[in-house]
């Protein structure tokens, strides 16, 4: 698959304090963010991809080394959607990624250091919301002079923020997409974000949230916090083809979901599950900030347009011009197709345009990294129809 | 719809610039076409895939939804025409689907194949069930689970309190005004809540 090659990421400092939901305000902050394709002559295919829990500005692209090579597994996280010929069509869009602030991959986070004392901010860094990270998002556009996106585009969190962004600016953006998302979430959705949450404050490396002055990470939290993501974005369905019941140990096959042996051992890796839902945790604990993590899920928890209107989503739409194009996955148990039919609900009570498309696909959650034809068909279709508004075609 | 002819002819009975919703829209060529040549805006509901896609590709507002499970998504009244085309014969819940349909719109257009179409009545006399071009499955590969006549229709229809604003059939693309439930292999209701 062709690829938008060769990727750098840039920044770009804000000295204008950003006021933020919590009342609290950040002063002199970067985002860090990558474009691909180019701005038309009126600035009229610009689409903005928002990312998604543990994802960056990264989208597409690779990245090269030192010696100019391209270093392996360095593809950004939505590549296989975002390139020439691709649904998201780098020949005739120009696309940026923003990295959301809190974040742990270059825009200010709390890993950088609190300009007023000079430490990290670690557990002091202001909480921020799916709104601030609009609204900051907003203002790197309004330096790059796009008055006016062609289309925010945005999976699970990344949705929440493309219709935040409905919500917010209607007037800047001409279509949302938004796939496997949910107008807010269910209780059961913030219990796993808060078992996470645990997990990582009740380490004893975690030091309140300023672990990086005890030069230490709060590695078993995050390992486990991220187990029970990845628990949550796979389906029934999906962990039992990949996994089943196979033990580890190769033992005597009995049969393919059965292959291996029992250790016998309480403490020890005996499923294949385990043994890769370890080996998640493991890598996320390396790269992935605790502090990020914890702002995350809470950014998450706390998107709820609808509750300024007393919990009337329909409400909280009536504001929305943008055309919609939603998309869900049938086996997603996380973010359900029920959470997207209550926003097409939402809309259509306000006679907008818009689309909806229920994929019903196997994976789960994950299926909006994944590359189902039906779901990108879909989106190709989606995207076709946008240039052809800006190409006159 | 399969046949340009017997589209236009149920595309003549939308008032221009009709809130619409087209249930069971396939391809969305209706509701393209009412967009295009009658100002028409709305949705259509579709349960398959491809067919949701070739929607997409059109640019016809297309919600992927399952019928059987109703319109729990609009309220009551909420569109100027509702179209149900070649759809009722696919689905189990005929009745609540009528009462869904009058509910949600003002006005309700239905058509279906009519099985008592002359060459059906020809057909079952001769001791088969009927092969058409309009039905042309065989009886134990249809996906046809409803098979009702245009008089079947009128009963049902007073039965639910239907008030009939206009039927007739169609026949290779001609309006059949003249004993339809005979001569015409395709049924329209137009009908409003009674």
């Amino acid at each position: 698959m062709p690829s938008v090659g060769e990727v750098r990421p840039q920044s770009l400092r804000f000295e204008a304090p950003l006021p933020l939901r919590s009342g609290a305000q950040l002063r002199d902050y970067t985002l860090a963010y990558e474009t691909y394709g180019t701005l038309n002559a009126d600035r009229s295919n610009a689409v903005l991809v928002c990312h998604a829990l543990n994802a960056s500005h990264h989208v597409a692209g690779f990245y090269t080394g030192a010696d100019g090579a391209r270093i392996r597994g360095s593809e950004g996280w939505w590549d296989n959607l975002v390139g020439p010929g691709k649904p998201l069509d780098t020949r005739r869009f120009f696309v940026i990624g923003v990295n959301n602030l809190g974040s742990c991959f270059g825009s200010t986070g709390p890993m950088q250091p609190n300009p007023a004392t000079g430490r990290a901010w670690g557990a002091d860094f202001p909480v921020v919301t799916v709104e601030d990270w609009v609204d900051a998002q907003a203002r790197l556009l309004d330096v790059l002079g796009i008055a006016q996106l062609a289309a925010v585009l945005g999976g699970s969190l990344g949705g929440m923020q493309a219709l935040s962004w409905s919500l917010r600016f209607p007037e800047r953006l001409r279509h949302c997409i938004a796939v496997a998302t949910a107008p807010n979430l269910s209780a059961q959705n913030i219990a796993f974000n808060e078992v996470a949450r645990r997990a990582i404050v009740t380490d004893p490396e975690f030091h309140g949230g300023h672990f990086y002055a005890h030069d230490t990470l709060p590695r078993r939290g995050l390992r486990v916090a991220r187990m029970i993501g990845h628990i949550t974005y796979l389906s029934d369905d999906a962990m039992e083809a990949r996994f089943g019941r196979r033990f580890r140990n190769a033992g005597a096959p009995v049969d393919g979901s059965h292959a291996g042996a029992p250790g016998y051992s309480t403490q020890d890796i005996e499923f294949e599950i385990e043994s890769y839902l370890r080996h998640q945790g493991d890598k996320f604990s390396e790269y992935f900030d605790a502090n990020t993590y914890l702002l995350i899920t809470r950014a998450l928890d706390y998107f709820d347009p609808a509750r300024e209107f007393g919990g009337d989503l329909s409400a909280a739409f009536a504001s929305a011009t943008a055309k919609f194009q939603l998309v869900s996955f049938t086996t997603d148990w996380r973010f359900a197709p029920a959470r997207s039919r209550e926003i097409v609900k939402a809309l259509v009570d306000h006679r907008r345009d818009v689309s909806y498309a229920e994929i019903d696909a196997p994976h789960g959650h994950d299926a909006f990294l994944l590359d189902d034809p039906r779901y990108h068909g879909v989106l190709r279709a989606c995207f076709d129809n946008i240039a052809a508004e800006f190409s006159g075609v | 719809m399969s046949d340009r002819k017997d589209m236009e002819l149920i595309a003549e009975l939308v008032p221009h610039g009709s809130r619409v919703l087209d249930l069971g829209c396939g391809t969305g060529e209706l509701l393209a076409h009412l967009r295009d040549h009658r100002r028409c805006s709305g949705y259509g509901i579709e349960i398959d895939d491809a067919n949701v896609l070739a929607c997409t590709e059109r640019g016809v507002n297309v919600i992927q939804l399952n019928l059987e499970e109703g319109l729990a998504l609009f309220a009551d009244q909420s569109f100027d025409v509702v179209l149900q085309l070649e759809t009722l014969q696919h689905l189990r819940n005929t009745e609540r689907m009528l009462r869904e349909t009058a509910r949600v719109g003002r006005i309700g257009i239905v058509s279906f194949p009519n099985f008592a179409h002359w060459p059906n009545r020809l057909q079952v006399a001769a001791g088969r069930m009927p092969v058409t071009r309009v039905l042309p499955y065989q009886w134990y590969d249809t996906p046809n689970i409803r098979v009702g006549t245009f008089a079947d229709f009128e009963v049902l229809a007073r039965k639910e309190g239907l008030r009939i604003l206009d039927a007739f059939g169609i026949q290779a693309g001609r309006a059949v005004r003249r004993w339809p439930n005979l001569r015409a292999s395709v049924a329209v209701f137009r009908f409003e809540r009674g």
